[in-house]
């Protein structure tokens, strides 16, 4: 892997992560975080559409003329969530089912459109497909990790709704059978919390690296600063 | 390029390329549905069965069922403004259950969809909620699979009951004077399936000798049956 294709990774799993760092996607990261299974799905889902757009995109790159990029941007989005919405339709029904609208919603995901405008539309496709994994994947980790938390606390479990997947398996209980629940970490509120805290986390782990870094100073690694946010 | 670069020819250019980025992304999603289509079908055909599994057993009945069903205009009884699908299930020709979508509009958080079976014999023989929007944790035990008490759901406390000769005065929670359970701190969300699941049971047995003899596909508009 060169250093470039490291780059497109570090940028998209931490330094400009789309759910912590870019802020982008949030309607679909507060709504479906509700079980980590759902937040996963979603994940994987958007995962296919960013790569598949960023492909398109960057393939087409040289035909699209500047005046009108936005609308066909807009376009082929809208034309692969659908054919990603009918897959799912047809070969994970259940699981359709319980992420209802939000796969339609990723057509208005602001980050599938800023990494197309900002990476494939200036990028050879072998990258940009890299560049859109890269950023899904950032997007995944940031909703599976809001999931298992607001799962966790909102009912106890982790793996509720895996039966939609794998049939027959079923949540685990991790707090033990008599846990009451904390309601407010499943409804809307509890996510905006549990983001924040997230969001909190990130920047006090930065600002450490950030203080250590100072403590000893080291050779300048081009493009190894951290962020201050 | 040596074209000359004018308004007129700007406009035709882009709006050519933009129809024919159309065109192509349109054929993209056309030959999708197309080739989706068949198992798309075949889940909602799956996940119909397995709802109705769940109400009535599939080895008491033996007709086409999902085919078998017509549609009712009942909004006083059935709650549903634009129609309800009745299912008719039958063994070697004889009545056996009637499967009736109801909705019951004053839940908790809003219209709760109701699938329920009356036996032949005017007996539940079971309810689900297939669309609602009550609050996750706590209203949401209407639906078994949301039900913390895994070993008796509340819904099943439907299956065998009756109404007493066409009357459905005791079809309430316990609190209302009624013989049904509610659970504590969401009796919205109870009184509201009750209460739906009451007036389609009254209807499907005021009206079950229309219901079985109607042609299948049709439309019936049907009054009356609703008690309470």
């Amino acid at each position: 892997m060169s250093a470039f294709h490291r780059d497109t990774w570090v940028n998209g799993l931490w330094k400009q992560n789309p759910g912590l760092v870019q802020l982008l996607g949030l309607c679909p990261i507060l709504a479906v975080s509700t079980t980590m299974v759902n937040a996963v799905s979603l994940g994987l889902a958007t995962i296919l559409v960013m790569a598949l757009a960023n492909l398109s995109v960057a393939i087409l790159r040289n035909f699209i003329p500047y005046e009108i990029r936005i609308p066909v941007f807009i376009l082929v989005i809208a034309s692969l969530v659908t054919v990603v919405d009918l897959l799912f339709n047809a070969y994970l029904h259940e699981l359709y089912l319980v992420l209802g609208i939000f796969i339609p919603l990723i057509v208005t995901n602001c980050i599938v459109l800023a990494r197309i405008e900002a990476f494939a539309a200036k990028n050879d496709p072998l990258v940009s497909t890299f560049d859109g994994i890269a950023q899904g994947v950032g997007l995944l980790l940031v909703l599976a990790v809001l999931g298992t938390l607001r799962e966790l606390i909102g009912a106890g479990t982790v793996f509720g709704g895996i039966d939609l997947i794998v049939e027959g398996a079923s949540a685990i209980k991790v707090l033990g059978e008599g846990y009451p629940g904390f309601l407010i970490a499943i409804l809307p509120p509890g996510a905006f919390f549990a983001l924040g805290c997230l969001i909190a986390a990130y920047n006090w782990i930065n600002s450490r690296a950030a203080a250590r870094k100072r403590a000893t100073p080291a050779p300048v690694v081009p493009g190894d600063a951290v962020a201050e946010h | 390029m040596s074209t000359e670069y004018t308004a007129v020819r700007t406009s035709i250019r882009t709006a050519s390329i933009l129809t024919l980025f159309a065109v192509l992304f349109t054929a993209a999603m056309a030959l999708t549905y197309r080739y989706t289509k068949p198992d798309i079908d075949a889940a909602v055909a799956e996940v119909k069965r397995k709802l109705i599994a769940e109400v009535l057993a599939p080895g008491r009945y033996d007709n086409a069922l999902l085919e078998d069903t017509i549609t009712v205009l009942a909004p006083d009884a059935l709650g549903v403004d634009e129609g309800s699908l009745v299912y008719r299930a039958r063994k070697n020709g004889e009545p056996v259950a009637l499967i009736v979508e109801a909705r019951a509009p004053d839940g908790y958080g809003g219209a709760i969809d109701l699938v329920v079976a009356v036996g032949a014999d005017g007996r539940l023989t079971g309810v689900r909620a297939t669309q609602y929007k009550e609050t996750p944790g706590l209203g949401d035990y209407i639906d078994p699979r949301k039900d913390p008490n895994k070993a008796s759901p509340w819904i099943d406390q439907f299956v065998g009951r009756s109404t007493q000769a066409g009357s459905t005065a005791t079809w309430k929670v316990r609190k209302d004077g009624g013989d049904f359970d509610a659970r504590a701190g969401a009796t919205i969300s109870a009184r509201a399936v009750i209460g739906a699941t009451a007036r389609a049971l009254a209807y499907a047995e005021a009206n079950q000798a229309r219901l079985f003899d109607a042609k299948t596909g049709e439309r019936l508009a049907t009054t009356g049956g609703s008690a309470q």
